[in-house]
């Protein structure tokens, strides 16, 4: 297989930063879910969680920078248990705060005040759902994810999520159920709204198809069941020179549970760091400088196949 | 040969314009206009060719298809309900010809 750097080159691409406006932040990989799709390997056993004092500077960092938005994910962030401090710390300073939900957390009954924060702040609510079948959706995320989602989504619907016009954002994030890349969006977004106003009367914003990337728990998977080498392949045979222009790592900054930034959540999870350092947020003046290199690998592939990851 | 079906063959199909590329690129021009977006949706289209898959026999089909439809979208309840498909046209067939069967009785009978 030929690596990542070296396919841009043979594009006569580079990939460097633009101006950066988003701040990812992951809280931590502790979730309640032990999704098979994980390139982080989150689950119930992680005790990497971000403390309050990084939320402060994770925070500081906000205002310091200018971000325009701010992109919560985790592991599931409703158990950080300064998720609210995080809220309250980047909803006046960032316009747009998102959440990446994965609707089991968020729908337990301890979290009703938290979903009304996420009301009253405006927080753009991003919830995973792989399917609108349950056979596929538990298939990924575990036995009784898909009715548990289906729920929460029903009580995210109540609040004004997801009806347009309320100025509250309700979308869904579909990622394959398999070994497999993800349908197109515009086509998966029709067949979704159609599926899920039927059956259950649910609606939503936007949808967005993400392709998993072959780390952590779905890569060992992958290896496991033999999908390995045809999955990497369809992903390298799939590379699309025009998605690098518009891919995310390009206007966005990860912050990890521990303070330390990287390009992005998946060179997070393969362990490479923003410009080859553990930099540290409270150490950052700014956002990262246009310009700058991103670090590349072949996990990178993943974002270029197709129609990229944006 | 040890085997009839090899599954490389599915990935090296291109090949077959070695011999005949004009032919090749006919074919190919023809069956990537077949399964563009049209008045079917290329998910309605992929789940058509699943089941004529089934219909035909054909492994590499099967194969390239179980894998389009579920990345055009459907699921495999769906995916199973195409097979039923061809199962029920492939099984009606069959039973269809019974009918020249009972006319050909008909016609030796007393």
């Amino acid at each position: 297989m030929e690596p990542f750097a070296q396919t841009l080159a043979r594009h006569d691409l580079t990939l460097t930063r633009e101006p950066t406006d988003t701040l990812q932040v992951n809280v931590g990989f502790l979730c309640n879910q032990v999704c098979k799709h994980c390139h982080l390997g989150a689950g119930p056993g992680r005790s990497e969680v971000m403390d309050a004092a990084t939320v402060d500077q994770v925070v500081a960092y906000v205002a310091r920078a200018g971000f325009t938005t701010v992109d919560i994910t985790g592991g599931a962030p409703e158990m950080n248990p300064h998720l609210v401090r995080l809220i309250h710390g980047v909803t006046p300073r960032a316009p747009r705060v998102m959440l990446r939900a994965n609707l089991t957390a968020l729908g337990q009954d301890q979290h009703q005040p938290l979903r009304e924060l996420l009301a009253e702040r405006r927080v753009v609510v991003v919830a995973s759902l792989p399917a609108t079948t349950a056979f596929q959706a538990d298939a990924q995320r575990g036995q009784g994810v898909f009715e548990q989602s289906l729920a929460t989504l029903e009580r995210l619907n109540r609040l004004g999520y997801g009806h347009p016009g309320s100025g509250l954002e309700l979308d869904l994030v579909v990622n394959p159920a398999g070994a497999f890349l993800p349908p197109p969006q515009a086509a998966a977004e029709k067949k979704f709204r159609a599926d899920l106003k039927r059956e259950w009367g649910l609606v939503f914003n936007q949808l967005f198809t993400f392709a998993n990337v072959p780390l952590g728990r779905f890569r060992r998977w992958l290896e496991k069941t033999g999908n390995y080498q045809a999955y990497r392949d369809k992903l390298v045979n799939g590379f699309n020179p025009c998605a690098v222009e518009g891919l995310m790592c390009r206007r966005q900054v990860s912050v990890a549970w521990d303070g330390i930034l990287y390009d992005c959540d998946f060179n997070l999870a393969a362990g490479l760091p923003l410009q080859g350092r553990a930099i540290h947020v409270s150490h950052m003046a700014a956002a990262p400088e246009p310009g700058s290199p991103i670090a590349v690998a072949d996990h990178c592939y993943t974002c270029t196949a197709g129609d990229g990851f944006t | 040969m040890t085997q009839y079906y090899d599954p490389s063959d599915l990935a090296n199909f291109g090949q077959i314009g070695d011999h005949a590329p004009e032919l090749a690129a006919k074919f190919f021009d023809y069956y990537g206009a077949v399964f563009a977006e049209g008045e079917l949706t290329a998910r309605e289209k992929a789940l058509i060719a699943l089941a004529v898959a089934h219909a035909v026999q054909c492994p590499y089909c099967i194969e390239a298809y179980a894998q389009a439809c579920l990345e055009k979208g459907s699921n495999p309840a769906e995916m199973t309900e195409a097979v039923h498909v061809a199962c029920a046209i492939r099984g009606g067939a069959s039973l269809v010809h019974g009918m020249q069967m009972r006319r050909q009785v008909a016609k030796l009978s007393l």
